[in-house]
C-alpha cells in the first residue's frame, strides 16, 4: 500500500468567504447603532474598556531577514551570538533519579496506606467501578481500586493458562501457574521502591493486591513470607510476568486497531510494524508444545550467554529456564476464548480512545506480547503492509539489532569497545564511515562528488529561471535523514517529528553560513494506528538529563547504557533485564521502548501528586439575540447530543452548561431533579457561583437532565431581545467553575464582548483592510483575556473559542484565551444557519471531530535535545513554564508545535543529533501516561550536506510561525520583508558557498527548489498578504492556524494541492481495499495551467474547490456532478452527488482519500468558470500575478535583482 | 560673613546646602580679595550645579543597581523550575509555578518605569549642569530604554516581560544578558560619576585656593 501518511490532515475551520464582506446582516448591528450612536457598530461606550490601549508605535524599519544569524530575529534583533551555553537539560537536577522514590510527599492527597481516596467523589466512583467490576467478573472485585481494567484483567489471565493448554488449536506448553515458580522471585528486587507504588493510589499493584493472594497465592506463598508485601513485591518485579499479568507490559494491540482502523486504511505509516499482528497472532506458528520451540530458541540461546556475561547467577539461570517457557506461551496466549474477552474488555477501554493504544496492564498483555512478537516474525505478516520504518524483527540473533545503538558516535565506540568483545559484530567498527568520506569532500565541488545519491540528487543545482515545472507529481515528503538503514527504519515518524534540516551542522557558524532557520515541527498528540504502549514500574531514563530510553541509546554492556543526549553513562535496572516481548531475560537492547521510537508509558503513581482529574467538560453558551438570529445553538445542541456518548471520558466525566448574554444563566442539573432549573446571576461585576455541586454534574448520573436541557435550551432563548454580551463575566464564572478539577471549558461566542470586564471595542477600519501599508490591532487589545488563560492554565483548565461572528468580534484579542491555555480556535466568518450552508455544515462538522476527538489532560511537554543544541523560541498554543518545559492544559490531537533552535556548542564530537518529546498528560480515563517521541538526525560538517537534507516544506512552516510573530510584534510589511530576505540569503549563501557554477540566474539546490514558490505563496496567504481586501479577524485566525495546525495541513492552506480530474488515468493509481483511487499529477498554481476544457479540484486543507472550465466535457458533467451540461450546473453546489459512473466513482474515491488523510473535513465548493467565483478560486493561484501582488517570475526576478545588490 | 551674604544674594535659590557646606569650608580656608573671589564664586556657581548632579547621581546610581540585581535574581528564579522534574510535571506544581512567574513578571514591570525615569533624570540633568560627555556617555543608553519602551507589546500591558513569552529561552537570555550588561554599565558609571564629583570638588578647592 503506498498511500502517504495517514491521520495528519486535519483540515480546521475554512475560511470560506475569502474577503469578501459579510454576506448579511444581523439583528444586533443595528440595534446596537440605535443605542449608541457615536460608537459605531460595536456600541460599547468607551469608558467601559478597562485598559488603556497603547497604540503600537511604529517602528524604525528593521530589514534583518527573519533569519539572521542566530535566528532569533522574531523577537530581538541584536546580540545573540554570544548567547551563553545553555543547557536547559542540565538544569534538571542530576541527583533527582532517586527523587520519585522518596518523594512520596506529606501532601499527598492519598495516603499510602489506604488505597481508597479519601476523596469522596472518588470514593463513590471507585465504588461504582467495582460494582461494575463485581458484575463482570464476580469473584475478582478488589476492594480500594478504582481502576477496573487492571483489577479485573489480571485474574481471568492467570486463570486461563491451564486452559490454554488444554487448547488444541493453540501453541505450546503455557508458562502459567507452572512457569511461575521457576522465576526466583526472590532475585528481582524491586520491592522496597515497588512496594510504595504499590500501595499508592493509582493502579495495578494496589489492585491486584487484593486479587493476587487469592488465585496465585499458593506459588507466592511458597516463596515469600509475608503475603501482602510479596504481592506487592511480585506484582511489580518481573518475576510474575510468566504469568502473562503484570510488569512491563506492551500493548501493541493489534487485535483491537485492526477494528478501529480496517476502514481506513491508509497504510503508509512507520507504526505499521504491528499491523499484521493480528494475522500472525492467528497464523497457526510451528511452535508445539516443546519449550525450545524453533522461534524461541534464538531467545533462549541468548538468554544464556548473556545471562552469563551479565554475570547474574540467579537471574540468568532463570532466565535460560524462563526463555523458553515464556516465548511459547505468548503464541498459546492467542486464545480464541481469550481474545474475545480482551476484545471486550478492550473495547470498554479503549473505546473513547481514538488511538490504537489500550491500557489495561492485565489480560491485553499476553496479546500483546504476542503482537510484538507476531510483529517480529517478517513471514507472517500479511505482505500488503507497507513497512517503511519497520521495526526491526526480533527474532535475529545476537546484537544485530543493536547497530543502531552502537553507531551512535565516535566517544562510545572507542571507550565501550573493549567490553563489547562477545558481540563485536564487524558493523561495528564502521560506525562512523560515512561521515569521514564527507569531511574530505571539498565545499564547492566535492559536495557533489562523494556523496550519496539521494544527496546528489537533492544537491543538483536548479536555476530557477529556466525551470518551468519545479513541482513534483506527487505531493513532497520528507527527506530522509541519511542515516544508516538501521536507524532509518527506527526513527521517529516525519508526520509526528521534523526538523527543518534533516542534517544538522556541525557548528552554529556553519548554519549561519546555511542562512536556514534551524527548528523542529512536532505533533505530539496526534492520532497513531499504532502505538507500543507500556506498563512498567520503572521508566527508564537516564540519571542526568532525564532523557527518556530510547532506540538511539548505547548499549555499552549488559548492565549499563549511554544516554544520546548527554552522554552519561546509566545503569540498566534489573526490571529493564527482562524483555517482556521475547520473555526473556538479558535482552534490554529488544525492549519495545529500545525498538520504537514513538512510545507511550503508563506512568507510575509517581508522576502525580493528587489524583488524576476526571474529564470535565464546561460549554459557554452565547445566547444573546445575535447568537439566536445566527441560529447556531440548535446545531450545537444537536450535535451534543448525537456524540455525548463519544465524549472522551469515563464514569468520572462531568458537563457543565452556562450561558451569558447580559446576564449569566447557570443550569442546575443535580440528579434527582424533575427538570434542569436555570439560575439567572446578574451582577455580573461581582460574578459568584449560585450552587457548587450542581452546576458540573456527573454526566452517566445526569445523562437525563442534560438531554432535557439541550433539547429545550434552543427554544429557552429564542425570543431573547439581548443584544449585549457579558463574555468576560461568563469566563469569570466558567473558571470558578472549573477551578476545583481542570477540564475543558468550550466557549461559543457571536460577536464582540460589550459587557463587564473583558468588553472590547471595534478596532477595525474598514477601509483599511486592502491598504497595503501595515496593518493594525493583530496584537490583543486587553490582556483580560491573557490573564484569564494564564489563570486557566494554572487550573489545568484549557479554553477553546469557536468564533461565529458576522462581524469584526476582535479575534486577536479574543484568541489570547486559548493561545496561553492550550486551546483551539474556530472561526466561522459569516456564520448563519440560512443564509450560508456551507459554513453550517463545517461547523457542524468539525463539531462532531472536536466533540468526539481524544483530549489529554494537565499535560506538560518537555523537549530535550542533544547536548550542544538548545531550544530558543517555541511557537504554538500553550504556556511556556519553563525554557524547556511547555504547560499544556488540554491536550488535543489536532494541535501541533513548532520550536527554534540553535547550536550552542559544536556537536563535533558526535555523529548524531537526537531530539526528545516527552508529552505527559492525564488520559480521559484518569490515567497518567507519557507519550514518547523520539528523533535522530545525522551531523554534518559540510555546507552541501545541509542543503542536500534542507526539508523545505518544514522551514516554510518554520519560518511562516516567525514571520507571524514578527508581525504582531513588529508590522507586517516587516514580516513580509523578512521572508523576502530569507529567500535572497539562502540563494545567495548557497551561490556562494556551494555552487561553483558560474550560472547567472538563481541556482538553488533540488532540495530547496520549492522554497521561493512556497515563501511567495506565504506572501500572499491570508495571514500575511496585504493589498488584498482581508478583514482583520480573518487574518488574525488565518494566524492563529499558522500557528496551531500540522504540517501538512498548513501546507496545503499556504500552497494549496491542484489536480485535473477530468482525464485521470489509473497510472500510479492506489489500490485500496476494493476502490482504485487515481493520483493526478500536482499542477503549478497558475492560470496557465487551468484550461476551458477541463475540470480540476483545489485542496486548500479545510475547503475543496471544484473548478469547472466552460468548455468542459459534457460526459464528465454529466457523469461526475449529475447535470447535463454546464449551464445546469447550479451556482451553490456543494456535494458531488454519488452517481454509478466509473467516472464520478473515481472522482468520489479520489476525494474521499483526500478527505480521509485529515482530522476535520473539508466542504466542497463547485465553482463555475465564471466571473462570480473567479475571485474566490484564482486568488489561490499564487504564481499568478495579481493587483497588489507580483507573479512568480517577477518575485525571482526581485530576488535576483535583490541579490546583486 | 560679607562673602558668604553675597554668595547667597545671587544664588539663594538654586544652591542647596550641600553645596552651602563645601562653600562655607571654602570660606574658611580662603582668604581672599573680595573681587578675585566673586569671579571665581561665578564659575563655582556652575561647577557646584555639576558637583550636586553628580552627587545627586551617585545616588541614584546606588538605587539603579539595586534594581538591576534585583532583576538578575528575578530572572534567575524564572529561570529555574522545581528542581525535581516529578515536581516540574505536577499539575498541582503548575498553578504554583505560573503564579510565581506571573508575580515575578509583574514585579519586573512595576520597575521598568522607575528604571527607565531615573535614567532619563540623569541625562537631564547633565544636559541642565552641560557635563556633555557623561550625557554622551549615557545617550546610547536612553535611547535604548526609548526603544525599548516604544516596543512593548501594544495589549496594554505596561511593559515588557510578558509572562506568557518571558519563559521562551531566548528572551529570558536577552533579558538576562541585558541586565548584565546594566549592571556592568551602571556599576562603572557610579564609579565614574564618584570620580568626577571628586574631581570637580578638587578642581573647586583648587579654583578656590588660586
Amino acid at each position: 500500500m503506498s498511500s502517504p501518511g495517514y491521520t495528519v490532515n486535519y483540515s480546521r475551520n475554512s475560511t470560506l468567504n475569502g474577503g469578501s464582506a459579510p454576506s448579511h446582516q444581523n439583528g444586533p448591528a443595528q440595534t446596537y447603532q440605535s443605542m449608541h450612536p457615536p460608537a459605531g457598530c460595536y456600541g460599547a461606550p468607551p469608558q467601559q474598556q478597562s485598559y488603556p490601549t497603547i497604540p503600537a508605535q511604529s517602528t524604525p524599519p528593521n530589514k534583518a531577514p527573519l533569519m539572521n544569524s542566530a535566528h532569533s530575529a522574531n523577537y530581538y534583533q541584536s546580540n545573540h551570538q554570544q548567547q551563553q551555553q545553555h543547557l536547559s537539560q542540565q538544569h534538571v537536577a542530576p541527583s533527582s533519579y532517586s527523587a520519585p522514590l522518596n518523594s512520596a510527599p506529606p501532601s499527598q492527597p492519598y495516603p499510602p496506606s489506604a488505597p481508597p481516596p479519601s476523596n469522596a467523589h472518588y470514593n463513590q466512583q471507585s465504588f461504582q467501578q467495582q460494582q461494575q467490576q463485581q458484575q463482570q467478573h464476580p469473584p475478582y472485585a478488589t476492594p480500594g481500586s478504582y481502576y477496573t481494567q487492571q483489577a479485573y484483567h489480571a485474574p481471568p489471565a492467570a486463570a486461563q493458562p491451564f486452559q490454554q493448554q488444554q487448547h488444541p488449536s493453540l501453541v505450546p506448553a503455557p508458562p502459567g501457574a507452572p512457569g511461575a515458580p521457576l522465576y526466583p522471585i526472590v532475585s528481582y528486587p524491586s520491592a522496597p521502591g515497588i512496594s510504595q507504588y504499590g500501595t499508592l493510589s493509582s493502579s495495578q499493584s494496589t489492585s491486584s493486591l487484593g486479587v493476587m493472594p487469592t488465585h496465585m497465592g499458593a506459588p507466592l506463598h511458597q516463596y515469600n513470607s509475608p503475603p501482602p508485601a510479596t504481592t506487592t513485591a511480585v506484582q511489580s518485579g518481573y518475576s510474575v510476568a510468566p504469568l502473562n499479568q503484570q510488569g512491563p507490559t506492551v500493548n501493541g494491540q493489534g487485535s483491537t486497531v485492526h477494528q478501529h482502523y480496517d476502514q481506513s486504511h491508509q497504510a503508509s505509516l512507520s507504526y505499521d510494524t504491528y499491523s499484521g499482528v493480528v494475522h500472525s497472532g492467528a497464523d497457526p506458528r510451528p511452535s508445539g508444545t516443546q519449550p525450545t520451540s524453533v522461534h524461541s530458541s534464538p531467545g533462549h540461546h541468548q538468554g544464556v550467554q548473556y545471562g552469563y556475561v551479565a554475570n547474574s547467577g540467579a537471574s540468568s539461570a532463570s532466565a535460560t529456564t524462563s526463555g523458553p517457557a515464556a516465548a511459547p506461551s505468548s503464541s498459546s496466549s492467542e486464545d480464541d476464548d481469550d481474545e474475545e474477552e480482551e476484545e471486550e474488555e478492550e473495547d470498554e477501554e479503549a473505546g473513547g480512545d481514538t488511538s490504537s493504544s489500550s491500557t489495561g496492564s492485565a489480560s491485553p498483555v499476553p496479546n500483546s506480547y504476542d503482537s510484538l512478537e507476531g510483529g517480529s516474525y517478517p513471514d507472517s505478516m500479511p505482505p500488503s503492509n507497507d513497512m517503511t520504518n519497520q521495526v526491526a524483527p526480533y527474532d535475529h540473533y545476537g546484537y544485530q539489532n543493536m547497530q543502531p545503538a552502537y553507531q551512535q558516535g565516535p566517544a562510545p565506540a572507542t571507550d565501550s569497545a573493549p567490553s563489547l568483545d562477545p558481540y563485536g559484530q564487524p558493523e561495528y567498527q564502521q560506525y562512523s564511515q560515512p561521515f569521514p568520506n564527507m569531511t574530505q569532500l571539498s565545499a564547492a565541488l566535492g559536495g557533489l562528488s562523494g556523496v550519496p545519491e539521494l544527496e546528489l540528487e537533492a544537491l543538483s543545482p536548479v536555476n530557477l529561471m529556466q525551470e518551468t515545472s519545479l513541482l513534483p507529481p506527487r505531493p513532497l515528503e520528507a527527506p530522509e535523514p541519511n542515516l544508516s538503514a538501521d536507524l532509518k527504519k527506527v526513527n521517529c515518524n516525519p508526520h509526528t517529528f521534523r526538523s527543518t534540516l534533516s542534517s544538522i551542522p556541525q557548528t552554529q557558524a556553519l548554519l549561519n553560513k546555511a542562512r536556514l532557520p534551524l527548528g523542529l515541527l512536532l505533533h505530539p498528540f496526534r492520532d497513531l494506528q499504532q502505538l507500543p504502549v507500556i506498563t512498567s514500574n520503572t521508566i527508564v531514563r537516564c540519571r542526568s538529563c532525564r532523557t527518556y530510553i530510547n532506540p538511539f541509546v548505547t548499549f555499552l554492556d549488559q548492565r549499563r547504557w549511554k544516554c544520546n543526549l548527554c552522554y552519561r553513562v546509566n545503569d540498566v535496572p534489573d526490571e529493564f533485564m527482562y524483555n517482556p516481548v521475547t520473555r526473556s531475560y538479558g535482552e534490554p537492547h529488544k525492549r519495545p521502548e529500545v525498538q520504537n521510537a514513538t512510545v507511550e508509558f503508563i506512568a507510575s503513581s509517581d508522576y502525580m501528586l493528587r489524583p488524576p482529574q476526571p474529564a470535565a467538560y464546561l460549554f459557554v453558551l452565547d445566547v444573546s439575540h445575535n447568537a439566536v438570529e445566527s441560529g447556531y445553538l440548535k446545531y450545537f445542541c444537536e450535535s451534543l447530543l448525537d456524540n455525548m456518548d463519544k465524549l472522551p471520558g469515563d464514569t468520572r466525566t462531568r458537563v457543565g452548561f452556562l450561558s451569558f448574554d447580559s446576564t449569566i444563566h447557570f443550569y442546575n442539573l443535580q440528579e434527582g431533579l424533575s427538570m434542569p432549573q436555570m439560575l439567572v446571576v446578574s451582577d455580573i461585576d461581582d460574578i459568584f457561583i449560585p450552587s457548587h455541586d450542581s452546576l458540573m454534574v456527573n454526566m452517566k448520573e445526569s445523562k437525563e437532565l442534560v438531554k432535557d436541557l439541550l433539547t429545550s435550551l434552543p427554544g429557552m432563548f429564542s425570543q431573547s431581545k439581548e443584544t449585549h454580551s457579558a463574555l468576560g463575566p461568563a469566563l469569570q464564572a466558567a473558571f470558578k467553575l472549573m477551578s476545583p478539577t481542570g477540564g475543558r471549558i468550550t466557549v461559543f461566542q457571536t460577536q464582540l464582548p460589550t459587557l463587564g470586564a473583558g468588553a472590547l471595542l471595534s478596532r477595525e477600519d474598514p477601509n483599511q483592510r486592502s491598504s497595503s501599508k501595515g496593518v493594525q490591532h493583530l496584537g490583543p487589545a486587553t490582556d483580560f483575556y491573557k490573564k484569564f488563560a494564564l489563570d486557566c492554565s494554572g487550573q489545568q483548565i484549557g479554553v477553546d473559542l469557536f468564533l461565529l461572528s458576522s462581524q469584526y468580534a476582535d479575534l486577536a484579542s479574543l484568541a489570547c484565551m486559548s493561545k496561553y491555555s492550550a486551546g483551539s480556535i474556530f472561526y466561522y466568518p459569516s456564520f448563519h444557519h440560512i443564509q450560508n450552508p456551507p459554513q453550517l455544515e463545517k461547523f457542524q462538522r468539525d463539531l462532531e471531530r472536536y466533540l468526539s476527538r481524544k483530549i489529554g489532560f494537565e499535560a506538560v511537554m518537555r523537549i530535550r535535545c542533544t547536548k550542544g543544541l538548545s531550544i530558543h523560541t517555541f511557537h504554538g498554543n500553550f504556556f511556556v513554564r519553563s525554557t524547556d518545559l511547555l504547560s499544556l492544559a488540554n491536550v488535543n490531537p489536532d494541535s501541533a508545535f513548532a520550536v527554534q533552535m540553535s547550536i550552542d556548542d559544536s556537536l563535533a564530537d558526535s555523529s548524531l543529533a537526537c531530539f526528545q518529546a516527552a508529552l505527559l498528560y492525564t488520559s480521559c480515563k484518569g490515567k497518567r501516561r507519557i507519550r514518547v517521541h523520539t528523533l535522530c538526525l545525522p551531523v554534518v560538517s559540510q555546507l552541501s550536506e545541509v542543503y542536500a537534507g534542507a526539508d523545505v516544506q518544514a522551514i516554510t512552516c518554520l519560518l511562516a510561525n516567525m514571520a507571524i510573530d514578527r508581525a504582531i510584534t513588529s508590522s507586517l510589511s516587516d514580516a513580509r520583508d523578512a521572508l523576502t530576505n530569507a529567500v535572497v540569503d539562502m540563494v545567495s549563501a548557497y551561490k556562494s558557498n556551494v555552487s561553483n557554477l558560474q550560472q547567472s540566474g538563481l541556482v538553488v539546490p533540488a532540495s530547496m527548489c520549492l522554497f521561493p514558490v512556497y515563501i511567495l505563496a506565504l506572501l500572499k496567504q491570508k495571514a500575511l498578504r496585504t493589498g488584498t481586501c482581508t478583514r482583520l479577524d480573518e487574518r488574525v485566525f488565518a494566524m492563529c492556524e499558522f500557528k496551531t495546525q500540522p504540517l501538512q495541513q498548513l501546507m496545503r492552506l499556504v500552497h494549496p494541492d491542484l489536480y485535473r480530474l477530468d482525464n485521470m488515468s489509473d497510472q500510479g493509481a492506489l489500490h485500496l481495499n476494493d476502490s482504485v483511487v487515481p493520483q493526478p499529477p500536482l499542477l503549478h498554481l497558475s492560470s496557465e495551467r487551468l484550461s476551458r476544457d477541463g475540470a480540476f479540484l483545489m485542496d486548500c486543507g479545510n475547503v475543496f474547490y471544484f473548478w469547472i472550465g466552460k468548455n468542459c466535457n459534457e460526459m464528465f458533467i454529466r457523469d461526475v456532478l449529475g447535470c447535463p451540461n454546464y449551464a445546469a450546473i447550479p451556482q451553490n453546489m456543494s456535494h458531488i452527488p454519488e452517481l454509478e459512473t466509473p467516472l464520478s466513482e473515481r472522482v468520489r474515491a479520489f476525494l474521499d482519500w483526500l478527505q480521509d488523510n485529515r482530522a476535520f473535513c473539508s466542504t466542497i465548493h463547485v465553482l463555475k468558470d465564471e466571473a462570480s467565483s473567479k475571485a474566490t478560486f484564482f486568488q489561490y493561484l499564487v504564481e499568478d500575478s495579481s493587483d497588489s501582488d507580483s507573479s512568480l517570475s517577477q518575485f525571482l526576478e526581485q530576488i535576483q535583482q535583490q541579490m546583486s545588490k | 560673613m560679607r562673602l558668604r551674604g553675597r554668595c547667597t544674594e545671587e544664588n539663594c535659590d538654586m544652591v542647596p546646602t550641600q553645596i552651602d557646606r563645601d562653600e562655607e569650608r571654602e570660606d574658611c580656608s580662603g582668604a581672599d580679595s573680595s573681587p578675585t573671589r566673586h569671579r571665581m564664586a561665578g564659575s563655582a556657581m556652575a561647577f557646584t550645579f555639576a558637583a550636586f548632579c553628580y552627587m545627586l547621581t551617585l545616588v541614584l546610581c546606588a538605587a539603579l543597581i539595586f534594581f538591576v540585581i534585583w532583576q538578575i535574581i528575578a530572572f534567575d528564579e524564572l529561570g529555574t523550575d522545581f528542581k525535581n522534574p516529578i515536581d516540574q510535571s505536577n499539575p498541582t506544581r503548575a498553578r504554583e509555578r505560573i503564579l510565581n512567574i506571573e508575580r515575578i513578571c509583574n514585579l519586573l514591570r512595576r520597575l521598568v518605569v522607575p528604571e527607565y525615569s531615573i535614567h532619563g533624570l540623569f541625562c537631564l540633568m547633565f544636559m541642565c549642569a552641560a557635563e556633555w560627555v557623561t550625557l554622551g556617555l549615557n545617550i546610547p543608553l536612553l535611547f535604548y530604554h526609548l526603544w525599548r519602551f516604544l516596543h512593548r507589546p501594544a495589549d496594554g500591558s505596561v511593559v515588557m516581560y510578558d509572562p506568557v513569552s518571558v519563559m521562551n529561552a531566548d528572551i529570558l537570555n536577552y533579558c538576562q544578558k541585558e541586565s548584565w550588561c546594566k549592571l556592568g554599565f551602571y556599576l562603572l558609571s557610579f564609579f565614574y560619576y564618584l570620580y568626577r564629583s571628586v574631581q570637580i570638588h578638587n578642581l573647586l578647592n583648587s579654583q578656590m585656593l588660586d
